[in-house]
């Protein structure tokens, strides 16, 4: 009886020094050498995962950056900060970073803009987007299904009463997945400081644009003429704000007729309480239904 | 046995409606809209400017590129305008738009050949390009690009498409029963062309009548084989009727010229045969307006360019305000959202749904149940892409065939719980391609 423990200890005694030496060997003979500027350039980041500069996660984007594959000022949530910081781990010279935000270029939305079909489909922007360019009948205004805002990693974006997203500006990083999924490009990243931006997507003509849509822009150049310091350009029937020159004074928005520009500090009032995201969309879905 | 393929559904026929109705010809309306894009490809180039006076059958743009051809006018008149109008694809495409004068003169462009058995298959192949023929049943492909198929493909067999497994639509069986023999012709200057020596043609079971007139018709040609096929949902779609008939089955990604086939819709056959013994080209073709809330539901012969508002006032209006107009068969068809929609080459019918027809039931979670993946006739697994596309997983779906779908519809109809599963997919192989663009 005795033995029999003594033997089973033993045996299990020397098997567990085996296997400890086994181990003990490995680890040295097919050591990864891990570079210990990825933890130190993961430290700096903010760890949330977003995917905003491609690659799958924090982790690999340290690892590529480590590597030489990426910009050391990639990570758009993380900011200046983290891009100075990673500057300096890697010893590379840090390019200026902007801060950027997201806005809608569209103020067409469920009010402002008419539809053309009942869209009673899959509840995603890009899948309405491939039946004919989405039910709205302006190709290039929001659809209003809010892809971005489902899609956004820090639940900076919320629906209007008007079906158009708007911005809680707090908590935009300018990270850029919005401007990437939507289909319709509405979406666009404004400079923070910029409060000005013209809120319309459609480079149609004039005329096109005021038989669809009360808000766009119908390439009337009053803004163009107006605007004391030159800064504001008539591309393709389309208006656009060269951001260095703009002084934010503010007169176009009062002198446009259609009431396309819009200041994003006082332009659309955010909703009250603000995390009302999901329970609008509940609210669209059951209409829709 | 049943000549079929495996898989596949029964939706209700609902043909009976127009079924026993002789096609009409419909006059003309006073204003002609023929889109310079109505067949896959590369959309024509027009000819003419405004102000123009044009004939009936006259060219009116020119074919760029090899997957394109021309258009023609269905209406003798004054060329209103050249102008973006809606089109049936939901976008507004570059049209020219007629205004009647008519008197229907028409243009002698095109020769008449009567023996057409001396004509060499260039020359056929010619005059189906000049002609602006393009497949008639519904994906309207241009007909001179299947009658050239590359030298390195060997056709042995012809398959003359009479299938028409769409529910509702009787515009081909129609089109059966009163042209038999233009039907016949066309389908030997196919062989002709092709060199081919067995062809057959593909009927449902549905139709027993026209079985039995190509029955009667085809007896003094021995090459020429009529066959009865199940009736089934979809048994006319190219791959699945070569499946039934011959037993062969196209690769995943090939076409049927990889098995020696050729398949041409019975509509075709007629306007090929149209097109080289009279010298017509394609301007007119039979439509099929139909559905339960149409007062008097009928076949008719429309100039291509019609607007669909036309074809529903010459069915006498609807009981019951209109839910939803279908282009094309109910399972494949594109819902209009304008009426001043015209007709196109490719146009097999026009489907009147009331406001609660149209109505759509809610979408519920997957079941698991597979009677998706019993029914799917490409033997692909559409629970699995579907899901996938929902939770973004896009490139995943391409190792699941996601590309050999040919989008017939048969698992969102079966889906218990309604799910839009070919919704998902074709969202889904949009999103491919586009992220494929942009790699580029």
């Amino acid at each position: 009886m005795k033995l029999t423990i003594i033997g089973a200890v033993l045996l299990l005694g020397i098997l567990g020094f085996l296997f400890g030496v086994i181990l003990a060997f490995i680890a040295r003979k097919f050591a990864v050498s891990l570079d210990e500027r990825v933890a130190k350039v993961l430290e700096h980041l903010p760890g949330i995962n977003c995917g905003a500069c491609g690659y799958p996660g924090c982790s690999g984007y340290a690892k590529a950056v480590v590597a030489g594959a990426a910009p050391v000022n990639g990570c758009a949530p993380g900011g200046k900060p983290s891009a100075q910081n990673i500057g300096k781990i890697m010893g590379q010279e840090v390019s200026d970073t902007k801060d950027m935000v997201a806005v809608a270029k569209c103020s067409g939305g469920a009010n402002n803009a008419k539809t053309k079909y009942v869209y009673k489909g899959l509840f995603d922007c890009r899948a309405a987007y491939i039946l004919a360019n989405g039910p709205t009948d302006c190709a290039y205004g929001c659809i209003g299904l809010g892809t971005c805002v489902e899609d956004c990693p820090f639940g900076a974006l919320e629906l209007s009463d008007n079906c158009i997203p708007i911005t809680d500006y707090d908590k935009c990083t300018g990270c850029g997945i919005c401007v990437r999924n939507c289909p319709k490009g509405v979406m666009h990243l404004l400079p923070r400081d910029q409060l000005i931006y013209i809120a319309c997507n459609s480079p149609e003509k004039g005329g096109v644009v005021r038989k669809i849509c009360s808000t766009g822009c119908i390439c009337c150049k009053i803004c163009e003429k107006e605007c004391p310091k030159d800064a504001i350009e008539i591309r393709d029937f389309l208006a656009y704000i060269d951001y260095e020159k703009c002084i934010q004074c503010g007169i176009c928005i009062e002198k446009c007729p259609t009431k396309c520009i819009l200041d994003r500090g006082t332009g659309i009032p955010l909703p009250e309480p603000a995390r009302v995201t999901r329970k609008r969309l509940k609210e669209l879905k059951a209409a829709q239904e | 046995m049943s000549i079929t393929f495996k898989g596949g559904i029964h939706p209700p026929q609902n043909k009976v409606f127009t079924k026993d109705k002789p096609i009409l010809a419909l006059p003309a309306p006073e204003e002609i809209i023929i889109p310079l894009s109505q067949h896959i490809g590369a959309p024509s180039k027009p000819i003419v400017e405004k102000g123009d006076r044009v004939t009936m059958g006259q060219r009116l743009s020119e074919s760029e590129g090899f997957v394109s051809v021309p258009v023609h006018s269905s209406v003798s008149g004054k060329v209103k305008d050249i102008k973006p109008w809606p089109h049936f694809s939901g976008e507004s495409v570059l049209s020219v738009i007629i205004e009647n004068d008519g008197k229907d003169t028409p243009c002698r462009e095109m020769p008449a050949h009567e023996d057409w058995e001396n004509l060499s298959p260039d020359q056929i192949r010619g005059i189906s390009r000049e002609a602006g023929l393009a497949g008639m049943g519904g994906a309207a492909f241009p007909t001179v690009v299947k009658l050239s198929p590359p030298p390195t493909k060997q056709i042995d067999t012809v398959i003359l498409n009479g299938a028409e497994c769409e529910p509702y639509l009787t515009a081909d069986h129609r089109l059966m029963l009163e042209y038999p023999d233009e039907i016949i012709e066309g389908l030997r200057m196919i062989m002709k062309t092709l060199g081919v020596e067995k062809s057959f043609i593909g009927i449902e079971k549905n139709k027993p009548d026209a079985i039995k007139v190509f029955k009667n018709k085809t007896e003094k040609f021995d090459n020429i084989s009529v066959i009865g096929i199940k009736v089934k949902y979809p048994q006319g779609a190219e791959k699945q009727l070569i499946d039934a008939i011959t037993g062969r089955k196209v690769p995943a990604g090939g076409l049927p010229f990889d098995v020696g086939c050729l398949v041409q819709n019975v509509g075709t056959a007629k306007a090929l045969y149209d097109a080289v013994v009279r010298g017509k080209p394609l301007y007119e073709r039979v439509v099929t307006v139909t559905g339960k809330t149409l007062n008097n539901p009928q076949n008719l012969m429309v100039r291509i360019g019609t607007p669909v508002r036309h074809l529903i006032d010459a069915c006498d209006g609807t009981k019951d305000p209109i839910g939803k107009i279908i282009m094309g068969g109910p399972m494949m068809g594109i819902a209009l959202y304008a009426d001043e929609v015209p007709i196109v080459k490719g146009t097999s019918g026009i489907l009147v749904f009331s406001v609660t027809e149209a109505d759509l039931p809610r979408e519920k979670p997957c079941i698991s149940c597979a009677r998706c993946v019993d029914v799917c006739p490409m033997k692909l697994l559409p629970n699995r892409i579907a899901t996938l596309i929902e939770n973004e997983r896009f490139q995943e779906t391409e190792e699941y065939g996601i590309f050999d779908c040919m989008e017939c519809g048969s698992c969102t109809y079966v889906c218990p719980t309604k799910r839009r599963l070919l919704h998902y997919i074709k969202w889904g192989k949009d999103e491919i391609i586009k992220r494929r663009n942009k790699e580029k």
